[in-house]
């Protein structure tokens, strides 16, 4: 079954259909409509699937794909275009540039704490970059899985972008199959099964998955603002979420400070019983559940640390000094649980965070410009939001992704597009200037190859404002040789 | 075994000590890369003839080829890389912003990836290890060579020149056979640059898979040769002529086989016989401007697609086995099923395909892998536009061939089969970076945050959906305040 998906799905590409910019546009505007049109739908099964609160949806999965869809429609002409080159003298009556075409058969496998932004904004970038894209949204969350299988084929063209549902036989079948690349949201260990399995055809693959994302704190800051703000991100949508802060490090003098902030905090967010809140949510299932249970255990929570298995429910916790070796601090959190680590100052804030892999995500508060600038020199991440959480991921002119164990490639706006394009380096050139080709031909003697060298080491020109200045002046120089008395 | 042990030991060792330097930070700021390229430079400059020799040695490569394809491309891409250094180095501010970001720095920093290895190969000994090399040195990373041991005069010379120019904590070179790569790619590295075959890509991946490892690919393919429409044959036999038996046909992107009409095929033969004379005389074999294949066992296999193949030689044909000697070879009446058209020639062969119409060429390219080069040799605007749309490949030279990769401009790589990936020029530095969206929030405009935090009310997201919704004729998108 997931065969002849991957199969329809070629031939249609062969066909020619996904590469027309009309095609492309009608597409990403029908996609736009069924968001707009599905709305009541989609917000139905992201409450059944997650909890997820009528207000969460369309800010955190829906807006962002409805701009995505907007940017691209306005856009895509130009990311299509073909994008010139500099040349060189060699080159300068020749045509160079760089043109981006479609792959082929894209896969995307979506996730399940967002799944319709992370499923359906790669979708956008392949429609974009003609391709055609076989789509398997996660099984964990499965109303949204199944109303994705419903609806799609409704407004998408349905040959070109089938979507496959199914569990982890039917993921496996569909890395069977050749596609021209692989687009996976996820965790480290499936990433490395994907990346293993597109191996064999020699696909390349973009892999966005998570890590740790370090919190860091400096002493002096304004702690009402920062405590909102990393609040806000970690317990939005109960801590599943990709780039929540993971954890957070501080200096021992200000860690009383920091509990207080955040117990205010959830206190306006959530009120006293954040069960009873509408707006905050649930664990996805009894494993996932069962595996933040376990994290706790040994540690008692100073904020929070209630639960209620039946209904999935883990209130917003927070754990005071945790040691680095505790089972909290060895995997990603990816739940409502919030650690602090204490740290001596930002030398051993850095340290603690090189000697971890690269996470997805890092956060940084404090008003001097020099602790920002070593934080952000000394270490590395996926991305970066200095003096707030998750926002980096909202700019789409920056480029979203992970680097190391947090992932490969990257997306969002343009980048989007240009992961799923491949860029063809066209040079076309004329069949003139031969007498200047004569000198690269055998047989070979000295002057010819002094000449070639001197040829060879030309500066490239583009037709800026310092070429035409130097330009000019050369000119006026040499004519000043030439005609000057001597 | 002992000896395979302490090898392995040698190599973990040399990685953890590139390691714990590029921990230490020292290969990050600009003087320190600036000084290493500048190193590279001399190492290129100085020892010019001993490169010389050292690939007439592995390659029988007349110097002229050395010195245009060997050692003026890699100075070529380190003034590139000195010039532009500062630069490609600089974070990037010029993105779009929007609304809601419009108080903050938004930027996207260039960060070097870590410890990185680059698998260089036999047909380019120098240069396809060296212009990687100098992209890692500009991206701020640590780097262990490991040179192709089919080039043994080019590898030992390699293995004693770069620890004396450049720092040898940063950079070192580990030399071996097949087995000594597996045991190196045991080893977690932050990006894996290979140049090579197929085969040997999908293990190199597979290896990468368990570290999730990035990985460059460099590989080849069957690079298709079009003549068609209008065309002034004999300027198009030279340079079809050059790029197919330069380096005895033994690059990457050389044209494999030509597709044309019988027509065109009768006229471009004469034009060829000449091209050949006027280039090699009468005998190919005795000019000092005519390569060598590479060892008796590449030798071999192309003398045996040779005798397997069903066309008909028209030109050359001749070979001699003591010295690794293939005549320029032009065949006819190949059809596709032929043994020469099954895999990458790579050798001073060229297969003459008839098709009758542009189209049954292109069907007959888009039937096959998808190439690293493809070349169109017509007067014809339309012809080269349709072959452009209708197929894809790495890289694209209308009417001439090869000299694309030379344009640092131009991003060189594959797609498909033909690799992933590309270098040259900026496009090496970026393929070893990692963009970092650096987004610096400014304490202001908290007020304006208060819309995103809970309790959630209809309110709020009125205004925050009207506040972030993209316009069309506005600079940017954001989704969430």
């Amino acid at each position: 079954m997931e065969k002849q998906a991957v199969q329809r799905a070629r031939e249609a590409f062969l066909a020619g259909r996904s590469r027309p910019l009309e095609f492309r546009v009608q597409q990403l505007k029908s996609l736009q409509r069924m968001i707009t049109d599905r709305q009541g739908e989609i917000a139905t099964a992201l409450k059944q699937d997650i909890n997820r609160s009528q207000y969460d949806t369309p800010l955190f999965e829906l807006i962002g794909l409805e701009n995505e869809i907007s940017l691209a429609v306005s856009k895509l002409a130009q990311w299509a275009a073909p994008r010139p080159v500099e040349r060189n003298l060699l080159t300068i009556s020749d045509q160079a540039y760089i043109q981006p075409e479609p792959l082929g058969v894209v896969l995307i496998i979506g996730a399940w704490n967002y799944p319709w932004a992370l499923t359906l904004q790669p979708l956008v970038g392949a429609i974009a970059a003609g391709n055609a894209a076989v789509v398997k949204p996660s099984e964990l969350s499965e109303y949204s899985a199944s109303l994705l299988k419903a609806l799609l084929p409704r407004y998408l063209d349905q040959e070109l972008y089938p979507v496959v549902c199914g569990g982890v036989s039917e993921t496996q079948e569909l890395l069977r199959q050749r596609f021209d690349h692989v687009f996976y949201t996820g965790n480290s260990t499936v990433g490395k099964l994907v990346m293993e399995a597109a191996a064999r055809h020699l696909t390349p693959v973009t892999l966005e998955l998570g890590g740790k994302s370090p919190c860091y704190i400096d002493k002096d800051v304004d702690l009402r603002v920062a405590c909102r703000r990393i609040t806000w991100g970690k317990f939005v949508n109960c801590g599943q979420t990709c780039i929540a802060p993971d954890y957070i490090l501080c200096e021992p003098s200000i860690q009383n400070r920091v509990v207080e902030g955040i117990r205010q905090t959830l206190l306006e967010f959530y009120g006293p019983d954040p069960k009873s809140s509408p707006d905050y949510g649930r664990i996805i299932n009894q494993r996932h559940f069962n595996r933040l249970m376990t994290l706790l255990e040994g540690y008692t929570a100073t904020v929070g640390g209630q639960s209620d298995s039946s209904q999935r429910y883990i209130a917003p916790t927070v754990v005071k000094d945790v040691p680095p070796q505790a089972r909290l601090m060895q995997e990603e959190i990816f739940g409502p649980l919030l650690p602090i680590v204490t740290v001596s100052d930002i030398d051993d804030a850095i340290h603690f965070i090189n000697e971890r892999e690269k996470p997805l995500a890092l956060y940084v508060f404090s008003s001097n410009k020099k602790v920002i600038k070593r934080m952000l020199a000394e270490t590395t991440s996926g991305g970066v939001t200095v003096n707030d959480v998750i926002m980096h991921y909202t700019l789409n002119s920056l480029p979203f992704g992970g680097v190391g164990q947090s992932g490969t490639g990257r997306y969002h706006g343009k980048h989007t597009f240009d992961q799923f394009s491949h860029h063809r380096a066209c040079l076309v050139k004329s069949l003139g200037m031969e007498e200047v080709n004569i000198v690269r031909y055998p047989p070979q003697n000295r002057q010819k190859a002094r000449r070639v060298r001197l040829a060879m080491r030309t500066p490239l020109v583009d037709f800026s404002w310092k070429t035409y200045i130097w330009a000019v002046t050369a000119t006026v120089f040499a004519f000043d040789f030439l005609f000057s008395p001597s | 075994l002992y000896i395979a042990i302490g090898k392995m030991a040698s190599q973990s060792e040399v990685i953890d000590r590139l390691r714990a330097t590029f921990r230490s930070g020292v290969t990050f700021p600009e003087p320190f890369r600036m000084t290493q390229l500048q190193n590279l430079l001399s190492l290129v400059e100085e020892n010019e003839q001993l490169i010389q020799d050292a690939l007439h040695k592995d390659l029988h490569k007349p110097k002229f080829e050395s010195v245009l394809s060997e050692i003026q491309i890699t100075l070529n891409d380190l003034y590139f890389a000195m010039e532009n250094l500062r630069t490609w180095m600089q974070p990037e501010y010029n993105i779009g912003k929007n609304l809601a970001t419009r108080m903050d720095d938004c930027f996207i920093r260039r960060e070097p990836l870590g410890v990185v290895l680059i698998i260089g190969a036999w047909n380019y000994p120098l240069h396809l290890i060296l212009l990687p090399l100098v992209a890692a040195i500009a991206a701020g990373n640590c780097a262990i060579l490991k040179p192709s041991e089919i080039c043994q005069a080019t590898e030992q010379l390699l293995a004693e020149l770069i620890p004396k120019y450049l720092s040898q904590d940063c950079y070192a070179v580990l030399c071996g056979g097949a087995e000594d790569t597996k045991s190196l790619l045991k080893n977690k590295f932050d990006h894996i640059f290979y140049t090579g075959s197929q085969v040997v890509a999908r293990s190199i991946l597979l290896a990468a898979a368990p570290h999730l490892t990035p990985v460059t690919l460099e590989l080849g393919g069957k690079s298709p040769c079009f003549i068609y429409g209008h065309i002034d044959i004999h300027k198009a036999a030279k340079r079809l002529c050059w790029s197919k038996f330069f380096n005895t046909g033994q690059s990457c992107v050389a044209p494999d086989y030509v597709l044309c009409t019988t027509q065109t095929r009768d006229a471009l033969l004469p034009a060829l016989r000449e091209t050949l004379r006027t280039f090699y005389g009468p005998d190919p074999g005795a000019s000092l401007d005519m390569g060598r294949i590479v060892t008796p066992r590449h030798w071999r296999r192309l003398m045996d697609m040779l005798e397997k193949s069903k066309g008909k030689v028209v030109i050359g044909g001749e070979s001699r086995e003591e010295d690794r000697y293939i005549a320029p070879t032009v065949l006819v009446d190949v059809q596709e099923s032929d043994a020469l058209m099954q895999e990458e020639i790579f050798g001073p062969i060229l297969p003459i395909l008839t098709i009758e119409s542009l189209e049954e060429g292109i069907d007959y390219i888009n039937r096959q892998e998808k190439p690293l080069a493809l070349y169109v040799f017509s007067d014809e605007t339309s012809v080269v536009t349709t072959v452009l749309n209708n197929t894809s490949s790495g890289g694209f030279c209308g009417n001439d061939g090869i000299v694309h990769m030379a344009l640092p401009g131009l991003p060189f790589g594959g797609v498909g089969a033909s690799g992933m990936g590309s270098y040259h020029g900026r496009w090496g530095f970026e393929t070893f970076s990692h963009r970092r969206g650096c987004m610096n929030r400014s304490w202001l405009l908290e007020r304006v945050n208060v819309l995103r935090y809970p309790p959630y009310s209809d309110y709020n997201l009125g205004w925050l959906r009207w506040a972030t919704t993209f316009k069309k004729n506005s600079w940017g998108g954001c989704s969430v305040m």
